[in-house]
């Protein structure tokens, strides 16, 4: 069978959604399962980097880790019924993020019948010293009638 | 008090922006660039899909080419060698991106404080009268990070990495 992202979710296997979406490849994103839940990653890669003078991560990949994090963890926590859409996403970019993994975590704030407010950390060495944060909304729910 | 010096030579700015790795990974080209204000596009492309039924690009290549673009043109509008980081970017995603078709950006900086260097821009397609997406940004001036003019240094390891990191705002750019 097929894998879909609806699949994937059914059967509770979010952190293999990563594997059909070409961007997450192309970028380095992936995702694991930790005591407090579903952590994502952006993995460093030379093609990441947005300074090479201090080979810092481009502030921009960030802030798609930041979303993709918002998205997989909608997907991990809650019944939502369609792949979650993103309504609007702002991040504060708090410390440089260098040339190592970067990790991201996912607390829905709010969540409403169509949409969910999510707040998202990331962080390099420890989730204490964040690089940086966002909060997103996001569509769940299909507009019925 | 706003920083005084020369504006930078936007050759410069052009060839900073083309050696950035993130950047040449993604496809982005500068399209046109004046001081304070500035054009940059991406070029449709399957590794770049977010929604595999779709075949709409990831949220994160807009968020990129918005974020360089901001980033550049505030490089262009404050004087030569003035460090910048990004302190924050807000995007609202208006409508998706339609598959296949090359994604466009405009950016102007319209206000530059001391400290501060405020941005928006906007991605669409072929008018920007109809946009994929808005975002506002703000950056931090006097910082350290890329100064256009200066010749680049390849620094590697984290305690030279921190020596030089910004001294206050957050991604260094």
């Amino acid at each position: 069978m097929l894998k879909t992202i609806a699949t994937l979710k059914e059967a509770g296997d979010i952190t293999s959604i990563n594997t059909l979406i070409p961007y997450a490849k192309t970028v380095g994103l992936e995702s694991f399962m930790d005591d407090h839940g579903l952590v994502t990653v952006l993995r460093f890669r030379e093609s990441n980097i947005g300074n090479y003078l201090i080979n810092a991560i481009h502030g921009g990949v960030v802030g798609a880790l930041l979303e993709h994090a918002g998205i997989l963890h909608l997907l991990a926590e809650t019944e939502a019924a369609v792949v979650p859409k993103i309504v609007n996403l702002s991040v504060d970019y708090l410390r440089p993020c260098l040339a190592a993994d970067t990790f991201a975590r996912g607390t829905v704030i709010k969540q409403g019948r169509r949409v969910a407010n999510v707040r998202v950390v990331a962080w390099q060495d420890t989730p204490e010293k964040p690089v940086a944060a966002a909060h997103a909304h996001f569509l769940i729910g299909e507009r019925s009638g | 008090m706003k920083p005084s010096g020369p504006l930078p030579e936007l050759d410069n700015i052009k060839t900073v922006f083309e050696d950035i790795p993130h950047c040449k990974a993604l496809g982005m080209q500068i399209i046109e660039l004046r001081h304070g204000k500035g054009f940059m596009e991406v070029e449709y492309d399957k590794k770049l899909i977010g929604n595999p039924k779709t075949g709409v690009v990831h949220g994160g290549v807009i968020t990129a080419l918005l974020d360089t673009l901001c980033g550049v043109v505030v490089m262009s509008a404050v004087p030569e060698n003035t460090p910048l980081a990004t302190l924050d970017l807000r995007i609202d995603y208006l409508h998706p991106a339609t598959p296949g078709e090359t994604i466009r950006a405009s950016a102007e900086c319209y206000k530059v404080t001391e400290y501060v260097a405020f941005v928006r821009g906007l991605a669409y397609h072929d008018v920007a009268g109809d946009p994929i997406a808005n975002c506002t940004g703000t950056f931090m001036l006097a910082a350290t990070g890329f100064a256009p003019g200066k010749p680049p240094r390849k620094v590697k390891g984290k305690a030279a990495a921190s020596a030089i990191a910004p001294r206050e705002g957050g991604q260094p750019c």
